[in-house]
C-alpha cells in the first residue's frame, strides 16, 4: 500500500496494464519521454518503451482513428487527449466509428480503446482548458463514460476500462490529480499541491464500471455527483449540518441505477451536482431517471446545481462551479419541502 | 498628404467546372495519357525525393493491342492472369443482379463499381490474403476475389436472415473480419487513419502482416486522410494508401476536390511519402505497383501512396442521375478503356484465350451469380423480409447489455 495523488494512481494503472500485457499501448500528445503535461504517463515510455508508449502529432482525431485502427488489430490502447476540451477534433471516430464498431460489423471487429482526458475548471484555464464535455458521450450509444473522484478509485477503475472490451471514455477531474480532496471552492483556496494523497495498493486491483459508491451515508437527502464535486458536495453537507446520502456515481454509462434507486427511497429527496453546463447536462437524464424510478417516494422537486451555461470564464472560475455555498443553499431549499 | 489609393481591379473567385456539362460533346481530348510501359520503376528501397515524377506521370503497362510493355510489367503467370478476368466479370456481373434486385425493390440501395473493377481486383490479388483491408464502398471486388461467398453479400445488401450485419448497416457496407475487410462507414475517410493504426499496430507486435486502405479522390479533402498520411510517415507503418480517383464525387468533378493544379498522388509528396499514379483500367499496372508498395511495407520501408486513375463509368448509387450533370454515357469513351476488355485483349494476345472462351466464362459467371441471387433470396429481401429478430438491434451495442438497454428491449417487446 502506498500513499497517493490521482497522478500517481493513474501513473500505476497505466504500468500495471503495461506490464501485465503486451497489447496495451499508451499513446498521445507528449505523453512519451516528457510523460504528459500533467505527468500521468511519467518514466512510462523509459520502462516499457517507444513503441509501447510514444508522442504522436498534433492531431486528436488521428489519434483517435489510429487508435481505433490498432484496436481493431486487437491492441489496447490507451489515449490520451492532453484536454478534454481539445477532442471535439476526435468526435467522428468516437461517434461514429469506436462506438459503432461491434455494432456495425455484427460483433466481428471491435474498439477497445480507453480515452483519458482531463477534465473541469480548477486550474484557470479559461474557455478553452477547464470544460466538462462528459455529457455529450454519454448520449452516445456503445461509450461508456466513467470519471475518477479519489486516487483509488482512479487506479481501480482505469485498470477496469483498459480491460473492458467497449471503448471507455475516462475523464480525469484535473483539479483533483495533485489534491486537495476538499471541496473549497467558493470559500478561500488551499494550494492543492500540500493536501495529503490518499493510500491506493499496489499491482492489480479493478472497481468494477457501473458500480457507484456511497461516500457518505445519511438519510435526509441524496446528492448525485461525480468526480471534483464529490468532495464540494462533502464541504457543503458538512456546512449545512445536512444528514446527505452523497452517491460518487464513478460510472455515468452504465450508471448504478440500483444505487440510486435505494438512497432516493430511502431520503425521499434529490440534489444533483454536476460542474458541467446546466442544459442538456447529465443532471438533466439524473433527474429524469430519479423522476421515473422514485416519483412516488419523493418529499421535495429535485434540485439541480450546476455550472452555469456560459462558457468556461477565466478569472471567475470559482463563481462558475459549483461550490459548497450553492450546494448548501440546494440542500436547505429541498429540507423545507 | 497620404498617397492616393491605387486603382486596384476587384477580385473574383475561382469555381472549377468540368470541361463538359449535359449536352455536350463528349471530350477527353485534354487528358495526358502517356503511351504504356514508358513510366521508370524504381527500386523499392527509392526515397520519395527521387522519385516524385511517378507522381505526376502514370504508371501503364497493357499497350492499345493488349501487349504488357515496360519495366512495370508484373509478368504474371497465365492462371494469375484468368483468375483476375474471371473475378472482375463476376463483379460486374454481380453489380447487374444487385442494381436489378433495388429497381424491382428487394433492397433499398446499391452501388457499382464498373469500369473500376481491375483496381479491387488486382489489389486484392497483389497482396497477401492476411493482410487488412480498409475499403470504401466501391471496393466489393476485394471480396470477390477473396472468394468470399457472393450469398453472403447479396444476404448483408437484402438485410434479410441470412444478414451478418444483422440488418444495421446500408447495402453494400459489408464487413468480413475473416476476409480481412474491415467494416465500411458512411463517413468518408474514416478507414483512411484506422488502416495506418492496424498497420502500426502489425509492427508493434512484430507481425508480418501489413494494411491497405482505399479512399475516394473527393474524400482527399477529409482531415483523415491528412492524419493518416502524417501518422504513416511519421512512424513509417506498413501501409498501402489507395486513392481512387475516379473523376466524380456524386455529382462534383475532381477539380472540386483540388484535382485541377495538381495530381493526387502528389499530396503522399509533402509528406515525404513515394507516391505512384496508377493507370486504374489496367490490371497489370494496377498489380504491379500494389504488389511494389507492398514489398516496401514488408522490408519495414513504410508506407505508399497510390493514385488509381480511372473513370467512375456508372451512376454514384441507384439514387444518383449522373446525366443530370455530365454528358450521358461519357464513362464509354474513358480513353484508357474498359479494364474487362483491355485484360481479355491481353490473354487473347498472348495466345491461351479466344472470344469463344470468353462467352463461356460470361455464360458461367452469370449462372454462378443466378444461383447465388436465388440463394439469397431464399433467405429475404428488404422489402418482404424475413429479417432477424428485431432483439438482435439491442445487441452488440455493448459487449453485455446493459441494464437500460434490457430495460428498452422490453419496452419495445422483442
Amino acid at each position: 500500500m502506498a500513499t497517493m495523488t490521482m497522478v500517481q494512481a493513474l501513473n500505476a494503472a497505466m504500468d500495471v496494464m503495461l506490464t501485465r500485457s503486451g497489447d496495451v499501448v499508451v499513446l498521445g500528445e507528449d505523453v512519451g519521454y516528457f510523460g504528459g503535461v500533467f505527468r500521468c504517463t511519467d518514466g512510462l515510455q523509459r520502462k516499457h518503451g517507444r513503441s509501447r508508449v510514444f508522442d504522436t502529432p498534433i492531431t486528436e482525431a488521428g489519434i483517435m482513428g489510429i487508435a481505433v485502427g490498432m484496436a481493431a488489430y486487437g491492441l489496447r490502447p490507451v489515449a490520451e487527449m492532453q484536454f478534454a476540451d481539445y477532442i471535439y477534433p476526435a468526435c467522428d471516430q468516437l461517434i461514429s466509428e469506436a462506438a459503432r464498431l461491434r455494432y456495425r460489423s455484427g460483433g466481428e471487429f471491435t474498439a477497445p480503446v480507453t480515452v483519458r482526458a482531463p477534465y473541469g475548471g480548477g486550474i484557470f484555464g479559461g474557455q478553452t482548458h477547464s470544460q466538462s464535455p462528459e455529457a455529450i458521450f454519454t448520449h452516445v450509444a456503445g461509450l461508456k463514460t466513467v470519471i475518477p473522484s479519489t486516487p483509488y478509485d482512479a487506479k481501480g477503475l482505469l485498470i477496469s476500462a483498459i480491460e473492458d472490451d467497449d471503448p471507455v471514455m475516462f475523464f480525469e477531474p484535473k483539479r483533483l490529480y495533485n489534491g486537495p480532496f476538499e471541496g473549497y471552492h467558493d470559500r478561500p483556496v488551499v494550494p492543492w499541491a500540500k493536501h495529503p494523497a490518499s493510500a491506493v495498493p499496489d499491482g492489480h486491483y479493478a472497481i468494477p464500471l457501473g458500480k457507484a459508491a456511497t461516500v457518505r451515508s445519511g438519510t435526509a437527502v441524496t446528492i448525485l455527483a461525480y468526480g471534483t464535486m464529490v468532495h464540494v458536495a462533502l464541504a457543503a453537507a458538512r456546512d449545512a449540518q445536512v444528514d446527505a446520502d452523497i452517491i460518487d456515481l464513478r460510472t455515468l454509462v452504465p450508471v448504478d441505477i440500483e444505487a440510486i434507486e435505494t438512497s432516493v427511497r430511502k431520503t425521499g429527496r434529490c440534489v444533483i451536482v454536476h460542474e458541467a453546463t446546466r442544459t442538456g447536462g447529465f443532471g438533466s437524464e439524473l433527474s429524469a431517471l430519479v423522476q421515473e424510478h422514485c416519483f412516488h417516494h419523493l418529499e421535495a422537486p429535485i434540485e439541480r446545481v450546476t455550472g452555469w451555461d456560459t462558457p468556461y470564464p477565466h478569472a471567475f472560475e470559482w463563481e462558475y462551479f459549483p461550490g459548497p455555498a450553492r450546494i448548501a443553499e440546494a440542500l436547505r431549499r429541498v429540507m423545507e419541502e | 498628404m497620404d498617397a492616393p489609393v491605387p486603382v486596384r481591379a476587384p477580385l473574383s473567385l475561382h469555381v472549377p467546372e468540368p470541361p463538359q456539362r449535359p449536352g455536350s460533346e463528349i471530350d477527353f481530348s485534354t487528358l495526358a495519357v502517356p503511351p504504356a510501359g514508358t513510366a521508370r520503376r524504381p527500386d523499392t528501397d527509392c526515397p520519395a525525393a527521387d522519385m516524385t515524377d511517378l507522381a505526376y506521370d502514370l504508371v501503364r503497362v497493357l499497350d492499345d493491342q493488349g501487349h504488357a510493355v515496360g519495366p512495370w510489367d508484373p509478368a504474371l503467370s497465365p492462371d494469375t492472369l484468368m483468375r483476375g478476368l474471371r473475378s472482375m466479370m463476376m463483379v460486374r456481373a454481380y453489380d447487374e443482379r444487385m442494381q436489378r434486385a433495388q429497381r424491382q425493390g428487394k433492397t433499398s440501395f446499391y452501388m457499382k463499381c464498373t469500369g473500376e473493377e481491375a483496381i479491387a481486383v488486382a489489389q486484392a490479388m497483389a497482396v497477401d490474403r492476411g493482410d487488412m483491408l480498409f475499403p470504401t464502398y466501391r471496393q466489393q471486388g476485394l471480396l470477390i476475389a477473396r472468394d468470399w461467398p457472393l450469398v453472403n453479400m447479396m444476404c448483408q445488401v437484402f438485410s434479410n436472415a441470412g444478414d451478418r450485419l444483422k440488418g444495421r448497416q446500408m447495402p453494400v457496407f459489408y464487413s468480413s473480419k475473416e476476409a480481412g475487410f474491415f467494416s465500411i462507414s458512411g463517413n468518408l475517410g474514416t478507414q483512411y487513419s484506422q488502416a495506418v493504426g492496424w498497420a502500426m499496430a502489425s509492427a508493434i507486435k512484430g507481425d508480418t502482416r501489413i494494411a491497405a486502405a482505399w479512399i475516394g479522390e473527393g474524400a482527399t479533402a477529409e482531415g483523415d486522410f491528412h492524419h493518416a498520411l502524417t501518422f504513416a510517415s511519421v512512424y513509417r507503418a506498413p501501409v498501402i494508401l489507395n486513392l481512387v480517383n475516379n473523376h466524380w464525387a456524386i455529382s462534383s468533378f475532381h477539380g472540386i476536390a483540388g484535382g485541377e493544379r495538381t495530381t493526387f498522388a502528389a499530396r503522399g509528396l509533402g509528406y515525404g511519402i513515394p507516391s505512384l499514379r496508377v493507370d486504374g483500367n489496367d490490371f497489370l499496372a494496377v498489380f504491379a505497383a500494389t504488389r511494389w508498395a507492398a514489398a516496401r511495407a514488408r522490408a519495414n520501408l513504410g508506407p505508399t501512396l497510390i493514385e488509381l486513375f480511372t473513370y467512375r463509368a456508372a451512376a454514384h448509387s441507384t439514387s444518383d442521375d449522373p446525366a443530370k450533370y455530365r454528358p450521358e454515357n461519357a464513362g464509354a469513351h474513358w480513353p484508357l478503356g474498359d479494364p474487362i476488355d483491355r485484360l481479355r485483349q491481353h490473354l487473347i494476345a498472348l495466345g491461351i484465350w479466344s472470344e469463344a472462351r470468353q462467352e463461356d466464362l460470361a455464360r458461367e459467371v452469370a449462372e454462378v451469380v443466378q444461383a447465388a441471387g436465388k440463394e439469397a433470396e431464399s433467405h429475404g429481401t428488404l422489402d418482404k423480409g424475413p429479417f432477424q429478430s428485431a432483439r438482435t438491434m439491442f445487441e452488440d451495442v455493448y459487449k453485455t447489455m446493459p441494464w437500460h438497454l434490457e430495460r428498452q428491449r422490453q419496452q419495445a417487446g422483442v
